[in-house]
């Protein structure tokens, strides 16, 4: 078996890698296939907290690649699904740690025993983003509907185009899917916020989903759970789309339109 | 549809401002991106080149790399100051009081690739 590497990636900071890379990882294990999700913001560590495991992290990834600790000691399993994994970065260690061929080793690892492994690459375009995308086979843009996001999902775009091992190889390049987050309809039908089709027409990359702004988000990270496990939610409904047409399923987008609160909801009910 | 665009042309929104100012700076930023390694050491070997008889400063000087249909278009503007050439030592150049183009006046026909 021979697994995928999949990495969020944005190059922006804020636009929800981590919330994305958390969903995609448990949408893929919900649907049954067995996922690792991996933390490459070396420093920063934040994907243990969004998936609710920071009490249990022992060993860490730049462990893992020097070979002080074994990969299944590092390796977290998730509580609520079986296939599913988390691998946490270290919070000490400066980014530098994190070695090329080290990392290489490690994913070449870890695709003898997983389908898909996710990487949620840090903001920026230094080492550590480099690193996160340079083996992907597929990359996961996370945008935003505003001006610097774009522009910065663009530039990232390139690199993969340039920088990763694909591109340096030339091998079929890394197939790129354009992820729309914190997506508002009611602003966008004000004509406050770019619409969908304004940014899939500007990075003309195709589009796996839009995710819209939700109040559920906060409260799926308040708990460590993500927010692709709340059915009730837009977020996490969108999230559980954008995974089936990672995989090739045909789906109308959704939550495009703003919501018509009924009277009663808009008294009592939650968003 | 194009009778309705006329009829309701469309409002100028911030979110069409943003789509327009996007669509200006990654074209800019697309070109640049794709241009090759060599271009900033071809323009400044150009300065040093045209310095040996012409005054001129790094920012008269201006290399692209352009591309219309099949052709490549390498465009290379060198811009001198509006009081006329002002020779260097050995310097050759007229009294030529308008910018001289290298370019030879043809216009540019090249694109930036969208």
């Amino acid at each position: 078996m021979a697994g995928k590497v999949i990495v969020l990636t944005s190059g922006k900071g804020g636009v929800g890698k981590t919330t994305s890379a958390a969903s995609v990882a448990a949408g893929l294990a919900l649907r049954g296939h067995r996922t690792v999700v991996i933390d490459f913001d070396v420093g920063l560590r934040n994907l243990d907290l969004i998936m609710g495991c920071e009490r249990r992290v022992v060993f860490d990834f730049i462990n893992v690649i020097n070979g002080d600790a074994k990969l299944n000691q590092a390796l977290i399993k998730d509580k609520r699904n079986d296939n599913l994994y988390i691998f946490p970065t270290s919070q000490t260690r400066d980014k530098d740690a994190l070695k090329r061929d080290g990392v290489e080793r490690v994913l070449d690892e870890l695709k003898d025993t997983f389908d898909y492994i996710v990487c949620d690459s840090p903001a920026g375009i230094e080492h550590g983003a480099l690193t996160a995308m340079y083996f992907a086979d597929s990359a996961i843009i996370v945008t935003n509907p505003e001006v610097s996001s774009v522009r910065d999902s663009d530039r990232i775009i390139g690199l993969l185009a340039s920088k990763s091992r694909r591109a340096e190889f030339n091998l079929e390049p890394v197939a790129v899917h354009l992820l729309l987050a914190r997506y508002s309809p009611e602003r966008v039908r004000k004509g406050e916020m770019l619409t969908v089709e304004d940014v899939k027409e500007i990075l003309s990359i195709p589009l796996l989903g839009v995710i819209p702004e939700s109040e559920s988000v906060l409260r799926a990270s308040n708990t460590g759970t993500p927010v692709v496990f709340d059915e009730e939610s837009p977020a996490g409904r969108a999230y559980h789309d954008a995974v089936a047409r990672f995989l090739g399923e045909q789906r109308e987008l959704r939550f495009l339109q703003p919501e018509r609160r009924s009277f009663f909801r808009a008294l009592f009910g939650r968003a | 549809m194009r009778l309705l665009n006329l009829l309701f042309p469309e409002r100028r929104t911030s979110a069409v401002i943003a789509r327009e100012r996007l669509k200006i700076v990654l074209a800019h930023e697309r070109a640049s991106r794709q241009a090759p390694d060599f271009l900033p050491v071809l323009q400044k070997e150009l300065l040093d080149v045209i310095g040996r008889y012409v005054e001129i400063r790094s920012d008269m000087i201006r290399v692209n790399l352009g591309r219309s249909g099949d052709t490549s278009l390498l465009e290379i503007n060198v811009e001198i100051d509006g009081g006329g050439v002002k020779p260097t030592k050995n310097g050759a150049a007229g009294d030529s009081k308008e910018t001289a183009r290298i370019d030879q006046g043809v216009a540019a026909p090249w694109v930036r690739p969208s």
